[in-house]
């Protein structure tokens, strides 16, 4: 009896059970699954692979010594593991690198978003953002054969530019960022809801006035996001600075105008070298990685809670 | 540069220098019936003056080749509120932009005819359109302050326009008691703007709007987007306001128009050989004048409710 009342339902075709599978569906999310976590996984695996030479390198070298030490000699026969060369460097790069980059990427971002006519921005953001595709070797070369001679011929004092120095490097790595800064920074300008430019022309504004006090603050997190980012790129950068940076290690260098080399031409360097694996030298490689890793993810910490804070929600 | 001291500030700005001039041959177009003769009202406000602010003779705008509104001709008159109805497509927002130069913001935008403010053209080569607008404010359809403090947005106007303000602490109180927001607001001026709800929003950029002293205000249909509770408070805002600014209001609800304005122009779209639709100006006159006794067939049907 009971069956066959059942047996009614379904035969009409009105059963709400689930009645064929789906397989396609739940390979496709397993999938997705995966997807997602390969980047967890290998942020994981990246930590893992840092920590076991980096706390053999900390078992002989003091942290002490490793922060506040000004040479980084390793393969001197006189070893110093102070590090603090490497990041002055990376440093005085980076400076330079954004004081070239901000400017001309928001620059070009407002001219693209508020200035350009529709027909001009379809044709000229691609090519901005053709700049990125550019390999950084050819950066680091054109770096030092054509632009570091300019720079010597030109520079006005006796005392000019070494072969290598941190100031081209820092040129040829802000041309680098700007289109990531430009793109960036252009999308979230475009983001910006044309009833505030409206409003603001409405008030008497000047296209200027427009771009600098509504558009520009209205679309801050994205050219947050967008410079930190930049810096990003700039700190993590290895051809430009090996090939045109200079080798400098051994004292802290501030003038832009000598050589010097950043953590990541250090650790470009000393792996392209014939180092014995499990040695110091070896670990330092490790040490410095580490550092790196640190100090990209205090910069993505640092800017989330920039973008939070300055951010002017307009949804 | 002269000093313009809060006393001053509280005057709308103007041009000494232009004579007001009268409405010349405005009645004389067939197609539009003009009355400022007074008659028994029953909708609308008596108007209190018959001195035109602006003019617009033949105007008409263009999209690209698209001609959206043909050969509208009417008088803004000064302190009065004038709105301005019609079915949607009729060019009404369409019209009220071309008051400021707003429609200088779409490519391909163009205005024919004369459109003039104390006599002067304001689409003559020499004419900024920076200074029009800090003349003639507007106020948007949907409520769009500025992502900053609800002080930063009031603020805004007076300090890209450069005006000599000795305290704007007390400029921006009265911007905001002008447009009605300053009790719900004194507490909390440094709050977003957008903290506020959809009415409030929309009062504070009337408040804006008036911070920087225009003459004439334009609402492009300010009340579309609110509540009848916020609804209510704009119109009675709109109607304090008169007292000192020119409005022109385009509005959608009918009721809205007899209730606020003392002139009313009725616009419609027509359907021409070419099969295109053209906004019209069918009929402008005194708002009591022209809900009561229309002069066009065409606005009898439509504020009958016949179609619209």
């Amino acid at each position: 009896m009971t069956t066959s009342i059942h047996g009614a339902g379904s035969a009409a075709g009105n059963s709400l059970r689930q009645g064929r599978r789906r397989p396609v569906e739940s390979i496709v999310k397993a999938l997705l699954v995966a997807a997602a976590f390969v980047s967890i996984i290998t942020t994981v695996g990246i930590v893992i692979a840092l920590a076991e030479p980096t706390i053999g390198f900390f078992r002989q070298v003091s942290i002490v010594e490793f922060v506040t030490g000004t040479s980084w000699t390793p393969t001197f026969a006189q070893k110093a593991y102070g590090v603090l060369p490497l990041v002055s460097a990376t440093l005085v790069v980076t400076v330079i690198a954004l004081l070239i980059a901000v400017p001309i990427g928001l620059g070009s971002a407002i001219y693209l978003s508020e200035y350009a006519r529709p027909g001009v921005r379809k044709l000229l953001k691609p090519i901005v953002e053709l700049l990125a595709g550019v390999p950084t070797v050819v950066y680091g070369f054109v770096a030092l054969f054509a632009l570091n001679p300019l720079l010597q011929k030109w520079w006005p004092a006796d005392d000019g530019p070494a072969f290598q120095n941190l100031l081209i490097a820092g040129i040829a790595m802000g041309i680098m960022i700007v289109p990531t800064i430009a793109s960036i920074s252009e999308d979230s300008m475009a983001a910006v809801p044309r009833s505030l430019r409206e409003g603001a022309y409405a008030l008497a504004s000047t296209k200027m006035q427009v771009s600098t006090r509504v558009v520009v603050p209205a679309a801050i997190s994205g050219i947050v996001a967008a410079i930190v980012l930049g810096i990003s790129r700039a700190v993590g950068e290895t051809m430009i600075v090996t090939i045109a940076g200079g080798l400098t290690s051994d004292r802290v260098v501030i003038n832009p105008l000598d050589g010097a080399a950043t953590m990541t031409a250090f650790i470009a360097n000393i792996s392209s070298g014939d180092i014995p694996i499990g040695s110091l030298d070896y670990d330092s490689v490790f040490a410095v990685g580490a550092l790196l890793f640190l100090i990209t993810f205090a910069l993505n910490a640092v800017s989330i809670r920039m973008v939070r804070r300055f951010r002017e929600v307009y949804e | 540069m002269v000093t313009v001291t809060s006393e001053q500030l509280h005057r709308p700005n103007h041009e000494s220098e232009v004579t007001p001039v009268n409405q010349p041959g405005t009645a004389s177009r067939p197609a539009v019936s003009i009355s400022a003769a007074n008659t028994t009202d029953t909708a609308g406000h008596q108007p209190t003056s018959t001195v035109p602010v602006m003019e617009l003779d033949g105007v008409s705008v263009f999209y690209g080749d698209y001609e959206a509104v043909r050969d509208t001709a009417m008088p803004i008159q000064e302190k009065q509120i004038t709105a301005m109805i019609g079915p949607s497509g009729c060019g009404k927002s369409t019209i009220l932009r071309a008051l400021n130069r707003m429609n200088d913001l779409i490519p391909g935008a163009r205005v024919a005819g004369s459109v003039t403010y104390h006599g002067q053209d304001l689409y003559a080569k020499d004419v900024d359109p920076i200074e029009v607008r800090r003349r003639i404010g507007m106020v948007f359809q949907k409520p769009n302050p500025f992502p900053k403090s609800i002080y930063d947005n009031v603020a805004y106007g007076p300090r890209v326009t450069g005006m000599k303000v000795d305290n704007m602490d007390d400029l921006v109180e009265k911007a905001l008691r002008d447009a009605a927001l300053w009790d719900e607001v004194k507490d909390k001026l440094k709050s977003s703007g957008l903290s506020l709800s959809g009415g409030q929003q929309q009062r504070l950029c009337i408040a804006r709007t008036i911070a920087v002293r225009p003459e004439i205000i334009l609402m492009d249909e300010p009340c579309s987007a609110l509540d009848p509770i916020a609804t209510a408070k704009i119109e009675d805002l709109m109607f304090e306001l008169a007292s000192d600014y020119t409005i022109v209001i385009v509005t959608h609800n009918m009721q809205q128009a007899a209730r606020v304005s003392h002139y009313t122009a009725f616009f419609t779209a027509e359907v021409d050989e070419k099969q295109e639709r053209h906004g019209r100006l069918v009929e402008f006159s005194q708002t009591g004048k022209l809900f009561t006794n229309p002069a066009d067939k065409r606005t009898e049907d439509y504020i009958t409710g016949r179609f619209g």
